[in-house]
């Protein structure tokens, strides 16, 4: 029966928690296709050819389908969906917005950001913030499962699967496309990152959040994070926000600058190889999972830890 | 206009659960329980329509045991106009709870459903874009904002790299991201008013709904715990370690 992998790309080039979750696909079949839906990607689609493992590339293009509208997706999928016994993408805003309209079309469940395949069937994921990890087995013909990514390895390159263009349905015209906001930024994203400089409350304005967060995070050539608290009073945008509800992030090295460490923020990164923690109250949260701490004002730690490393690395 | 809610009761977010020694479940005796708070948001969000003059009547329901009328009753209390207990004592997972709300939507035809975007307790994230699936809807989810003009809804959402603006048909549905707005305490007036509004109970079997659940839960246990490291003197020491001990850097 095989798995269905759906890309997740920008219609330009893929994006690498394709090749993560490739690895949860192949963890439950062999066969493994993949789905790259959207506009003018055809580019993307031979990339995903070379995820090791991929069996066939499927190609469907349409105007309708450069947005990666839920409704449009929904229809896509549904019965192609059919034609194989699991079908799943990494757990991104666009998989998280439209596997469960696909789940219900088909009439089976979803199984939401698993962390790991036990079987064919039986799955692992986090619930009450990752304070919980629950094994579930489905009894549904066809499992439609998203990937909480940063628990499994990326595929490497090395596949030479074929491209076959599908055929689109009509657009089922229930909502239109008006525009994206999209933050810019030299660094690296913040849930591929392998050093991430996480901010919290205690920056005090976003005037500090720039001054002391960015260059640390460009001298580590790190991704910038933030606390719910530091997005809520404006320091960074939403897309910042690492936590229970926001982005998930396990990099190498995490440093968390002024954050107390509220559980809905610890389920997002707790699972980061290194973590370091930067507070003035010692009694904070945080240093119970931190390996290493820094307890005093971040104002004055900040700085001399970056001269600090460019001495190291200078 | 007519908006539907559903809340749930979870285990409140300041609670840090106990997850059962012997693997059955996470331990929900003697718990704070509250209405979840992404819910919260969405009573709010049609509250404030109605207060716009936008939506005429707010309905509240709650898919759950008995108990879970307190959680309509907080519904009622910050300004929801009636609720509707759809009574069920064991879990019921999002596709059942969409086909239970799809009962009440053809019931009542309201003309947006405002949903949380997910439940703190399971974390699943599905129910809203189930609904709308069933209903053959639109749907504008994890909103920050939301506009109705013109006879459609535009929603700004929040996306993986910042925000995304779509334009919905009506009748429509909406899921609450955190920043949609900041939800009001009811005042003590209004929750002695909420005591006398009306709350109807049903069953899943008036719905003609079968709620077996499709998952089997096999086992819940604790995550893996990292232990606390070592509070360091100075940034010094801190550069020392991370690329000696740790080699992250």
């Amino acid at each position: 029966m095989g798995v269905l992998l759906i890309a997740e790309h920008d219609n330009t080039s893929l994006n690498a928690a394709t090749a993560r979750a490739m690895s949860a696909a192949l963890a439950i079949s062999k066969d493994v296709h993949i789905l790259v839906a959207g506009n003018g990607c055809s580019s993307v689609a031979v990339e995903a050819g070379k995820l090791e493992g991929a069996a066939k590339v499927l190609l469907a293009e349409a105007p309708h389908l450069e947005n990666h509208l839920a409704e449009e997706l929904a229809a896509l999928t549904e019965p192609l969906a059919k034609q194989y016994e699991a079908v799943l993408a990494p757990a991104t805003s666009v998989s998280k917005n439209f596997m469960p309209r696909l789940a219900a079309l088909l009439d089976v469940a979803q199984v939401s950001e698993i962390t790991a395949v036990k079987s064919p069937d039986t799955f692992e994921r986090p619930i009450y913030a990752g304070n919980a990890i629950q094994s579930v087995q489905s009894s549904d013909a066809i499992k439609i499962i998203t990937v909480r990514t940063t628990t499994f390895e990326a595929v490497e390159e090395g596949g030479s699967a074929s491209v076959e263009k599908i055929d689109a349905p009509a657009s089922v015209g229930l909502s239109d496309f008006i525009g994206e906001e999209l933050s810019s930024s030299d660094r690296p994203e913040l849930a591929a990152a392998r050093v991430v400089v996480s901010g919290g409350r205690a920056l005090g304005s976003k005037e500090n959040f720039v001054k002391y967060i960015e260059p640390l995070a460009e001298q580590l050539n790190a991704a910038v994070g933030a606390s719910r608290a530091a997005v809520d009073a404006g320091y960074v945008s939403n897309d910042y926000q690492v936590g229970q509800t926001g982005k998930v992030v396990a990099p190498e090295l995490y440093i968390a600058v002024g954050i107390s460490g509220a559980i809905q923020h610890l389920a997002g990164m707790k699972d980061s190889k290194v973590i370091v923690a930067i507070n003035k109250d010692e009694e904070a949260p945080i240093f119970q999972i931190a390996d290493y701490g820094l307890v005093g004002d971040l104002f004055e730690i900040l700085p001399k830890l970056q001269s600090e490393l460019s001495k190291s690395s200078g | 206009m007519k908006i539907l809610v559903p809340v749930k009761r979870v285990v409140d977010f300041n609670v840090k659960i106990r997850v059962k020694a012997d693997g059955t479940g996470v331990d929900l005796a003697n718990v704070k329980m509250s209405m979840n708070p992404f819910d919260e948001i969405a009573i709010e969000e049609a509250i404030r329509l109605k207060e716009a003059g936008k939506a005429e009547e707010i309905i509240a329901v709650s898919i759950g045991p008995q108990k879970a009328q307190e959680t309509i009753r907080t519904a009622l209390a910050m300004g929801a106009d009636r609720g509707i207990l759809i009574k069920c004592d064991d879990e019921v997972e999002p596709l059942a709870v969409a086909k239970l709300l799809k009962g009440v939507v053809d019931a009542e035809k309201p003309d947006i459903v405002i949903l949380g975007k997910q439940a703190i307790d399971d974390d699943s994230n599905q129910t809203g874009q189930m609904l709308s699936a069933l209903l053959g809807w639109p749907q504008g989810t994890f909103a920050s904002k939301l506009e109705l003009d013109g006879g459609k809804a535009r929603v700004t959402r929040e996306i993986d790299g910042g925000l995304q603006t779509i334009l919905l048909n009506m009748p429509c549905i909406i899921t609450t991201d955190l920043r949609l707005n900041e939800p009001r305490y009811a005042s003590l007036p209004n929750i002695m008013k909420a005591k006398k509004k009306p709350l109807d109970e049903k069953t899943a079997e008036d719905y003609g709904v079968d709620i077996t659940p499709r998952l089997k839960v096999l086992e819940t246990v604790e995550p893996a715990t990292r232990e606390a490291g070592e509070i360091l003197a100075t940034p010094e020491d801190l550069v020392e370690k991370l690329k000696t001990q740790a080699g992250v850097i």
